[in-house]
């Protein structure tokens, strides 16, 4: 590491103010080179042979695909159900946001940690949970939802409201509550003050979780899938057929660019709403009250929040107990011993487990030695409109993997990645560099609100002092960022784990993931196979709810009091 | 605490943070340098033969160890996805082929292949003579086989004192076809078997007539099979509400007081090639033999959960007993499938959507 020896060199003045020109540029061009690699690539590569027929280019799709009715039908699908998924998460997860990171009650950590692990569980699993709830013979069977567009959306919130809780909740806790305070003991009312002192404040974080969520619940595949495929299917799902089943690519092609134009959009009118919102903040200690009884309203739909997810991991729960032999542990005696009937050669669930914690933690420090950089870069003050517009940019291409169908990203790779570099791809080395890609927007989005939230004055301030650029950031800065990197860590570890789309696509036969093995067991008859999917499920749950819980503490208390200092 | 100290705190712990991270950072070690150096242990220059399959191609450990004593190739595997994963990957990479052979390739994929071009030529010796007939054009070589099946919770009907349907027309009636849960045969391989089974069995004309009238008596289409038998499915593991559901001839054997509706099967065979242009076309053949010697073929049922293509082979008791493949299935023409496959699934979703 030669941080010591770079700390000794003078600084340069620069346009940019802070004396890192150079470092800031390499921040910018590591990710970028990620990106370039395992996403523009490949994505490129299936788009040209879309858009091309025998070396020429051929766009007469377009004019078919465009003409036909049903394609704007599933564009309104797309748009109205992922509108409502983002909705209803940010409606549903603001208020406990509030609850989990504001006030304190016992169990809340559990509580915290609970709301995480949606996100991470294969959503083959997910839909057999939710549809156990809401199948005719189910316990939710009564009101009728099963494969119905409100299921859908349903599940969308599901996954999607730990994004709003914790990346809003991390912002929330932090906040310095005097200004509410004085607001408050001048008569306004508490939704007042809501409204006034702290959505603003708030703003970034909710604009971030937002266009997310929005874009997670646009490219959402396997939940629409399992759920039914109400009506017409998504953009999402309708690239998949036409890639998957008609390996139709000119025709992809064209959803694809609509999708691209839907994510464009949703980036671009998010970060027009972060750009107005953005302000300084005081950012102080995590600071939380008790929860009391003017806090029903908040705390009301925080409970719902937890009933809606905790009913279907409960229902995966029961079933995971339940095997051949009636109730008991065998399915999970069975992770460690047999890789399920069919497979008799496969790796056991045990062995995926280790093979996905490992890879996660490759993945993880892929994706912080990428994000952390990015995320300095992307929260400097730059004065130069150059250097801010550039910064605009990178911002919006970190996110496009999100936007972007997975199955042309795999089928991408074979056509990029696979004909270059043939033994690489083959084994399986690649796969948490491709999983930091689909981490890397979530890292970023968690760790921009909360750097954005400093105020430069201070860095000006400790500059006019006689501080080097490296100790500002390490001083200014760095606190800051310790906050929010163990919880970017754990999302980062989470995402890893349960990603599924690029993994199975470059996995190695010999090296397979939890969530793979999981699906591959629920896919084939056999007797304990369902079991021990639904056993290796709650283990794949239970090990991301506690590295996210473990995480969020890996903080050092006192060792950043911004707040207090200044 | 004075500034100092808090500093070098948060320095290691950052520090510290870092090497935690860094020593978790093996998996590429795993499977690069560590997984390879067993592997390599013996230096003697072994040939590598890389076989693409579908993704639950597991065969026991055992049985490979031998492929590779008998025949002195190293034995790879690539498995990018499902049956359909793989021919399309196959496609997209045959102007510079990455695999040598193909294992896994569906009844109703076998033409897209050949047409395709990706295929070479292929005379396996040993050819068991339940296969012989069922080669491909000279390129795909039967390897399995399995039927997909309607599957009837016995239980269910014994219950309500009602007749088990026996075919294709009982399950478009009223009474059953409000009880029958099938998969989306867009989505999933078993699901566009039966439709072909359907198209097959009423004809050009008749099939969709068939798929309204199931539809509308309120025959239910889940995505994926998994969906279908273990939510919908009311015997064998499932706790829903429909005794009658589209799944596998071998699903019987672990289920035991589920059955099969015979006149609604129709086969699904597995089929394994050589890759035009391929590197190891010779290993990729042997592989293809071992697959077709008695003791792999002995494997399949326990191990890889599908029927031997030799039909010498004896089956397991469960499987004897109680998963036995019909006798007389509907048996469409793969190459017809292959043609009209896309037409059928879009006038199917064209159905399905408009209702």
């Amino acid at each position: 590491m030669s941080l010591p020896s770079v700390l000794q060199r003078r600084p340069r003045a620069r346009p940019s103010g802070d004396g890192l020109g150079a470092w800031w540029l390499l921040a910018a061009v590591l990710p970028l080179t990620f990106l370039a690699v395992f996403f523009l690539w490949p994505v490129g590569a299936m788009f040209l042979r879309g858009v091309t027929a025998d070396g020429a280019l051929d766009l007469t799709a377009f004019g078919e695909v465009l003409g036909r009715e049903r394609t704007w039908r599933i564009l309104g699908h797309t748009l109205g159900m992922a509108a409502a998924g983002a909705a209803l998460s940010l409606a549903v997860g603001l208020p406990a946001a509030f609850v989990l990171y504001r006030r304190t009650f016992p169990g809340r950590d559990a509580l915290r940690a609970v709301v995480t692990v949606p996100f991470v569980l294969p959503t083959v699993v997910v839909g057999v949970a939710f549809r156990a709830l809401l199948a005719p013979g189910g316990p939710l069977g009564f009101l009728g939802l099963d494969q119905t567009t409100t299921a859908v959306v349903l599940a969308m919130v599901f996954f999607n409201v730990s994004v709003v809780v914790r990346q809003v909740g991390g912002l929330w806790s932090v906040l310095d509550p005097r200004q509410a305070e004085a607001a408050a003991s001048l008569g306004a009312s508490p939704w007042r003050v809501f409204r006034t002192v702290t959505l603003p404040q708030l703003g970034p974080a909710i604009a971030s979780a937002g266009s997310l969520v929005f874009l997670f619940c646009c490219s959402a595949f396997g939940i629409v899938q399992t759920l039914g495929r109400p009506g017409v299917g998504t953009l999402e799902t309708e690239i998949w057929v036409q890639t998957s089943v008609y390996l139709d690519l000119r025709v992809a092609a064209v959803f694809s660019v609509l999708q691209l134009l839907v994510v464009l959009a949703a980036i671009g009118l998010s970060s027009a709403a972060s750009a107005r919102t953005v302000r300084a903040l005081r950012i102080r200690d995590a600071y939380a009250v008790p929860l009391g009884r003017r806090d029903w309203a908040p705390a009301l739909v925080t409970a719902l929040a937890a009933t809606l997810i905790l009913l279907p991991l409960g229902s995966l729960l029961v079933r995971s107990f339940h095997s051949s032999e009636g109730w008991g542990l065998r399915n999970y005696r069975l992770l460690a011993e047999s890789s399920g009937a069919g497979f008799a050669g496969g790796t056991t669930v045990l062995q995926a487990l280790e093979h996905s914690v490992k890879i996660a933690g490759d993945a993880t420090v892929f994706t912080l030695l990428a994000g952390i950089p990015l995320a300095l870069l992307l929260t400097r003050p730059f004065h130069s409109a150059a250097a801010r517009r550039a910064q605009r940019w990178l911002d919006g291409a970190v996110m496009l993997p999100l936007g972007v169908s997975a199955v042309t990203v795999g089928f991408g790779f074979v056509v990029s990645l696979q004909l270059e570099f043939r033994e690489l791809a083959q084994s399986g080395a690649l796969v948490p560099l491709a999983q930091a890609v689909v981490a890397l927007p979530l890292v970023v989005r968690t760790l921009v609100p909360v750097l954005g939230a400093v105020d430069h004055r201070l860095r000006e301030a400790a500059g006019t002092l006689g501080a080097g650029p490296w100790r500002v950031l390490l001083t200014v800065d760095g606190p800051v960022l310790l906050r929010a990197v163990g919880l970017a860590a754990g999302f980062a570890f989470a995402v890893s784990l349960g990603e599924f789309g690029a993994t199975s696509f470059l996995a190695s036969p010999d090296y397979q993931t939890l969530p793979i093995v999981v699906v591959k067991l629920l896919g084939r008859p056999g007797a304990e196979n369902y079991g021990m999917a639904l056993a290796g499920a709650v283990v794949l749950a239970l090990v991301t709810a506690t590295v996210m819980v473990v995480c969020e503490r890996l903080r050092p208390r006192g060792a950043a009091g911004t707040g207090g200092a200044w | 605490m004075s500034h100092t100290t808090a500093r070098s705190r948060t320095a290691a712990f950052g520090l510290s943070a870092l090497a935690v991270l860094a020593l978790s950072a093996c998996s590429v070690a795993d499977q690069t340098g560590g997984g390879s150096s067993e592997e390599q242990g013996s230096d003697a220059p072994k040939k590598t033969v890389t076989i693409m399959t579908h993704d639950s191609f597991e065969p026991p450990k055992e049985l490979l160890e031998k492929f590779t004593e008998e025949t002195g190739y190293e034995l790879k595997t690539t498995a990018p996805g499902d049956a359909g994963t793989v021919v399309n990957q196959l496609l997209l990479a045959k102007d510079s082929p990455t695999v040598d052979g193909v294992y896994g390739v569906e009844d109703h994929s076998t033409h897209t292949l050949v047409d395709g071009g990706v295929l070479a030529d292929v005379t396996p010796e040993g050819l068991p003579e339940s296969a012989k007939d069922r080669v491909v054009e000279g390129k795909m070589i039967p390897i399995d086989q399995g039927q997909v099946c309607v599957n009837v919770d016995h239980e269910w009907f014994e219950d309500k004192g009602m007749d088990e349907p026996q075919g294709l027309d009982d399950l478009t009636k009223p009474e059953y076809a409000e009880l029958l849960v099938v998969t989306d045969p867009v989505t999933s391989s078993p699901g566009l078997a039966f439709l072909a089974a359907t198209v097959e069995a009423e004809g050009e004309d008749g099939w969709q007539d068939w798929w309204t009238k199931a539809l509308d008596g309120g025959t239910k289409v889940a995505s994926s099979w998994s969906d279908a038998y273990y939510t919908d499915f009311s015997g064998g593991d499932g706790e829903g509400d429909f005794p009658l559901v589209l799944s596998y001839s071998s699903s019987p054997a672990y289920a035991p007081t589920t059955g099969n509706v015979e006149g609604t099967c129709t086969p699904q065979t597995e089929f394994a090639g050589v890759v035009e242009g391929a590197q190891n076309p010779e290993g990729a053949q042997a592989f293809i033999e071992f697959m077709l010697s008695e003791e792999f073929q002995e494997a399949f049922p326990e191990s890889m959960y599908m029927y031997p293509i030799d039909e010498s082979v004896e089956l397991p008791e469960e499987w004897a007993e109680n998963a036995q493949m019909a006798e007389d299935p509907i048996t469409p023409d793969p190459k017809a499938v292959a043609e009209h496959r896309e037409q059928w699934l879009k006038d199917f979703t064209a159905l399905r959507e408009d209702r």
